[in-house]
């Protein structure tokens, strides 16, 4: 078995890969990427639409050109990859066990490990739709793949299941196809995606959008020949009566995205209830020197957010290469941060109290969309951080940017709750005490 | 800009933020009032949106000799949203050669509408 050492190992070449890649060489440090990919670029590849880059370079780049520019950097800054290399596993030592078809099994030491697989998306098995297995159901990633890379158009009429961004970029590309898309079917009352891409990609093209609806049946033995939808309550039950029958030959899921984490659990690092890996503000796992970015750790919105996440977790890592790698690891003094009324999730899940006046990036998204919030940070019941939002909706990502002032968060802190509340109810609170 | 002397009246969803702003725009002879949009950005998008709607077209063409079989494109600057189709169509019958670079020009003027289709990525050969 072939055995290498390297200061850091990077877990997938996507955006998160590469760029933490560049940023962890920039910092001097011996980077070997890990792609399982035949070529460098990872899922940024397919997304041939525009409207990437708008952030970091100020432009509206397609996701190739956006993804283009990571890899012609990496390659001029001679960072060594390995294409069509499978990670099969990550020991608690750091240790990587890899296969490829030229070398065989590999195995690789790094002082630290950057996790950044990306995510995967949601099946049809996970949401347990009934009816036959036909051919012609696919995921939209799938779809994606197959039109804009393979060059293959997978069915002539569609029904989109999902209203998240692949699912209704993906209607308006094969509506340019010439295929017909003949609705977009979601079970919540709102739509999962962008606004944007509601605008642009359906309404454009006056594709309907079916709110709290789903498929309770999908016909056809060999090939989909339709399906049946019916209207949900507020449980998402179905209404008794309310079928519709939908003639189609062809079924995208766009039901959701789930961080790849089984390397990562492998590895001894837990996961918190986003599916993505516990990480600290350093982006650090609980494993010590094993980080983590991009949408294996939290699913984004936006590529550009991607690469901001791998940027720091690239110089995270190159910092405890240098300074924490070998020695001693001093017991960390954390502040736990906890997602509060109407917070799904938030990342980090900890704080390094030694952290606290430096810039954090916390990141989260809503349970439901509601109007005129207040978004509050509070250590017990003292609110440390405030800011008021117009409109938030579980799709858009929110992020907070703060420093804390010493004075401000108390020595004895152990944890932070972060919340958005209605700024009404805040008023009310003010009144009472 | 239009020059219609019709009544024209149009509800646009604004994109510029996620609010999600419904902009009425009403073209009464040429002269427009545009009412609902929460700021100045918003506003700007709903003129554009009503009277010259653009939007950048991406596609993919087929390759000669390729990594790949087919290569992402884009037209360089948004175009008239009514041309939208058409360029798709042209685009697919057209095959281009490895090697590309990204930014390589792939085809001029398309449609003379004064704009270059340009490839969204390096394309190697096979």
């Amino acid at each position: 078995m072939k055995s290498l050492d390297v200061d850091i190992a990077v877990i997938g070449a996507g955006s998160a890969g590469l760029g933490a890649a560049i940023e962890a060489k920039k910092q001097g440090m011996d980077v070997l990427i890990l792609e399982r990919n035949d070529e460098l670029g990872g899922i940024t590849l397919q997304c041939i639409h525009n409207g990437f880059g708008l952030k970091i370079f100020k432009e509206d780049l397609t996701g190739p050109e956006y993804i283009q520019r990571f890899i012609n950097e990496a390659k001029e800054l001679k960072i060594p990859y390995k294409l069509d290399t499978m990670v099969i596993e990550i020991t608690e030592d750091k240790e990587i066990y890899a296969v490829n078809k030229k070398e065989g099994l590999l195995k690789i030491k790094a002082k630290a490990i950057i996790l950044s697989m990306g995510c995967r998306e949601k099946t049809r098995g996970a949401i347990n739709i009934p009816g036959f297995r036909p051919a012609g159901i696919y995921t939209a990633g799938q779809a994606q793949r197959f039109v804009n890379i393979e060059g293959y158009i997978p069915g002539k009429t569609y029904v989109i299941l999902g209203s998240g961004d692949i699912g209704m970029i993906m209607a308006r590309r094969l509506t340019w196809l010439g295929c017909e898309v003949k609705a977009v079917v979601e079970i919540k009352s709102y739509v999962s995606g962008l606004i944007r891409n509601q605008v642009q990609c359906l309404e454009d093209y006056n594709i309907p959008l079916i709110l709290n609806h789903t498929i309770t049946k999908i016909h056809g033995k060999d090939r989909v020949e339709g399906i049946t939808i019916s209207s949900v309550d507020q449980n998402w039950d179905q209404i008794v009566g309310s079928d519709e029958y939908i003639e189609c030959d062809s079924i995208l899921l766009s039901v959701g995205l789930v961080p790849e984490n089984e390397l990562t659990t492998k590895a001894g690092a837990e996961l918190s209830n986003n599916g993505g890996p516990i990480v600290d503000d350093n982006l650090e796992t609980i494993m010590d020197g094993i980080f983590a970015c991009g949408n294996v750790l939290q699913v984004h919105d936006l590529v550009d957010n991607v690469s901001e996440e791998a940027k720091r977790a690239g110089k995270n890592a190159a910092i405890y290469v240098k300074e924490r790698y070998g020695k001693d690891q001093i017991k960390k003094d954390h502040i736990k941060i906890i997602p509060g009324i109407n917070v799904g999730y938030v990342k980090p899940d900890y704080v390094n109290f030694s952290n606290l006046e430096n810039l954090l990036h916390f990141h989260l998204r809503v349970k439901e969309p509601d109007r005129d919030v207040i978004i509050v940070i509070k250590e017990v019941n003292k609110i440390v951080y405030q800011r008021v939002r117009s409109f938030v909706i579980p799709s858009e990502m929110i992020e907070v940017r703060t420093k804390f002032k010493p004075e401000v968060i108390s020595p004895n802190c152990r944890e932070l709750k972060i919340e958005v509340l209605p700024v009404s109810l805040l008023e009310v609170l003010d009144e009472v005490g | 800009m239009s020059e219609s002397s019709k009544k024209d009246k149009k509800v646009i969803r604004c994109i510029v933020c996620p609010t999600g702003c419904e902009i009425t725009a009403e073209n009464v002879d040429g002269e427009v009032k545009i009412i609902g949009f929460g700021c100045k950005r918003g506003e700007e998008y709903a003129k554009e949106e009503l009277f010259e709607p653009k939007r950048i077209v991406t596609a993919t063409m087929r390759v000669e000799d390729g990594f790949l079989s087919i290569i992402p494109v884009r037209t360089e600057k948004p175009i008239p949203k009514e041309s939208v189709f058409e360029i798709i169509k042209e685009l697919s019958s057209i095959k281009v050669k490895a090697p590309i670079k990204v930014g390589d020009i792939l085809v001029e003027n398309i449609h003379n509408l004064e704009v270059n289709v340009i490839a969204s990525r390096d394309m190697p050969t096979f």
